[in-house]
């Protein structure tokens, strides 16, 4: 097998750990591919580099190929979710005025319940602003379900705003938002800067959103299927040694150099084994699941889960809910994935949706040889989604 | 449509924006505004209402415009970001160049293409400025690096500063690294042993 070079992008986030891992431990080099990894500025210039072919694959937000395909934002490119790299890693923050007033509400921050912490943020009774880094984000999408889910008006009294990352503690610190949800470093950032606090993790909204996928172009992917095959494997590879705890000093110290994040070790450490301190005095909070690379075919491109990101968005930009959940599955390969790993031997689910919300622990399920177990999947309200309605 | 298209270019650094400025006027007689403050960036486009945004792509508030493309407001124009699929060419260069530019649907490409060969034109000469620049800055920095390496061995071992070099550039090439990054290790590591 000759090596070939394939360019990719990503931003700098601990979610990017996948691809950085395939380059610098070999699984990469394992498949023939020599990965040239480019950190983009954001998220809007990373989809068009995909978009227009000067990148060939993408860390990427998973609602960006499916609002790709509803004809919202970008170049009119259709993208691929060839696997999901990781699920959940994101936090809601507040600003120190907000964690003030919610304490003085009576809320305890516990980092875990989301009935109770959305109930005081929507119990305030005001306009809430938060900032998301982008609009077409799993960040976006959980804050709309959970805090519509318990009686705030939206849009009316939620201002989702776009702030990318890095500016967001600047945002909180120029009154420009209020709360905001962000993958992590940055929510620690803005822990260990002094400008706000932790209020959730992004999985007690849903406990298996998926949050980053491998995107292609559409077109690249079925026209060069073994080179896409053999990405699909080295990051599945690179997933598989991420979920090893004895893995993750090495990950952090991969993650922390310069040429990657170049952020603290140990701010990166808090979110790979979901020990987060969210506020600059409290004992860090133990949250299970925090981020996900490989566990319970964590990277399984659920056509399930697009058209849940299909119909949230649909219902969000007035759209058809119908086509659009139609359009959304079409963007998640679990064909490709399937054939990818096939070799390997990795035992998938049957199926290639399912309800999601109805997994409440972790349970035995059909597979092609019988030893899956998928783990906990359930949204904050006990809400389930049907793929399927009516069939 | 109106004779005059509202131009808004979203740019920090005062100069470069007059420079743009400039350049665009040379394009035709357009009412060009600049935004120098990333600080509720969205608000402040919609407030002026333009028919092109011009945003240096390598800019992370570029994400702030994306939610320009969702137009929910009743007084929100939809704004496509720019793309003209009969004319790939000028796509290419205007990422080539680093500008994204987010459009009025409904503007013609006629109307359209002067404004941004201009404005591609302007960005090029800054994206290849700043790579010289951040070549010429790693250069300074290595030169830096190497002088404080020499000064070392030289005060080590008792060597002149033309055998100092030497000895740094066979143990380079020795270990198959750059004089720069062996240099760095020997600072690192006189560092930690004080």
């Amino acid at each position: 097998m000759s090596t070939v070079t394939l360019s990719a992008g990503y931003i700098p986030l601990v979610d990017a750990a996948p691809l950085l891992v395939a380059r610098d431990l070999g699984f990469a080099e394992e498949e023939g591919l020599a990965l040239k990894l480019t950190a983009a500025p954001s998220w809007s210039t990373l989809r068009d580099h995909v978009a227009l072919g000067r990148i060939e694959a993408a860390h990427m937000l998973s609602p960006v190929p499916v609002a790709a395909a509803l004809g919202l934002g970008g170049l009119g490119v259709r993208l691929d979710a060839l696997s999901v790299l990781s699920l959940n890693g994101n936090v809601i923050g507040v600003s120190n005025a907000l964690a003030q007033d919610l304490r003085a509400a009576g809320y305890g921050f516990d980092f875990e319940d989301a009935h109770a912490a959305g109930r005081a943020l929507v119990g305030l009774g005001r306009r809430l602003r938060l900032g998301v880094p982008f609009p077409f984000s799993m960040h976006a999408e959980l804050t709309y379900f959970w805090l519509a889910a318990l009686g705030m008006q939206v849009p009316q009294d939620l201002d989702i705003r776009s702030v990318p990352p890095s500016l967001m503690a600047q945002a909180i610190a120029d009154d420009e938002i209020d709360a905001f949800c962000v993958g992590e470093p940055w929510g620690s950032h803005a822990v260990e800067t002094g400008l706000g606090e932790l209020l959730l993790p992004g999985s007690a909204i849903w406990s298996a959103a998926p949050e980053k996928i491998l995107a292609v172009r559409h077109d690249w992917a079925e026209r060069e299927p073994q080179l896409t095959d053999r990405l699909v494997r080295a990051l599945w590879r690179a997933g598989r040694w991420l979920s090893r705890p004895e893995n993750l000093p090495t990950a952090s110290d991969l993650l922390a150099r310069s040429d990657a994040l170049g952020i603290s070790a140990e701010i990166i450490d808090r979110a790979l084994t979901g020990h987060l301190s969210t506020s600059p005095m409290g004992a860090p909070s133990r949250v299970p699941g925090f981020v996900e690379f490989h566990a319970g075919a964590a990277g399984f491109p659920w056509r399930s889960k697009a058209a849940w990101i299909g119909e949230r968005l649909a219902a969000r930009t007035g759209l058809d809910r119908t086509a659009a959940m139609e359009a959304a599955r079409q963007t998640f390969r679990t064909d490709i994935y399937r054939r990818a790993l096939a070799p390997l031997g990795v035992d998938l689910p049957g199926a290639n949706e399912k309800v999601e919300g109805a997994i409440l622990t972790p349970t035995p399920v059909a597979s092609a040889r019988g030893t899956l177990t998928l783990t906990r999947d359930a949204f904050f309200d006990g809400s389930i989604f049907d793929p399927q309605p009516g069939k | 449509m109106k004779d005059r298209l509202t131009i808004v270019v979203v740019e920090k650094d005062r100069e470069r924006a007059l420079l743009i400025m400039e350049s665009l006027r040379a394009a035709g007689d357009h009412d060009i505004q600049v935004i120098g403050s990333e600080s509720g960036l969205s608000r402040a486009i919609s407030a002026r209402n333009p028919d092109i945004v011009l945003v240096d792509m390598s800019s992370p508030s570029r994400d702030m415009l994306e939610e320009l493309t969702l137009a929910s407001a009743p007084m929100d124009r939809p704004v496509a970001i720019f793309v003209d699929k009969d004319d790939e060419g000028l796509a290419g260069a205007a990422i080539e160049a680093g500008v994204s530019a987010y459009v009025v649907d409904g503007l013609r490409p006629a109307r359209l293409r002067p404004i941004m060969e201009a404005a591609i034109a302007r960005f090029h000469m800054f994206t290849q400025m700043r790579k010289e620049l951040a070549a010429t800055k790693q250069a300074l920095e290595e030169r830096k690096i190497i002088d404080r390496a020499k000064g070392l061995l030289m005060k080590a071992r008792g060597l002149d500063e033309e055998k100092a070099y030497a000895l740094l550039r066979r143990t380079a090439m020795d270990q198959g690294k750059r004089v720069a990054e062996v240099a760095e290790a020997l600072v690192t590591a006189a560092g930690l042993l004080g």
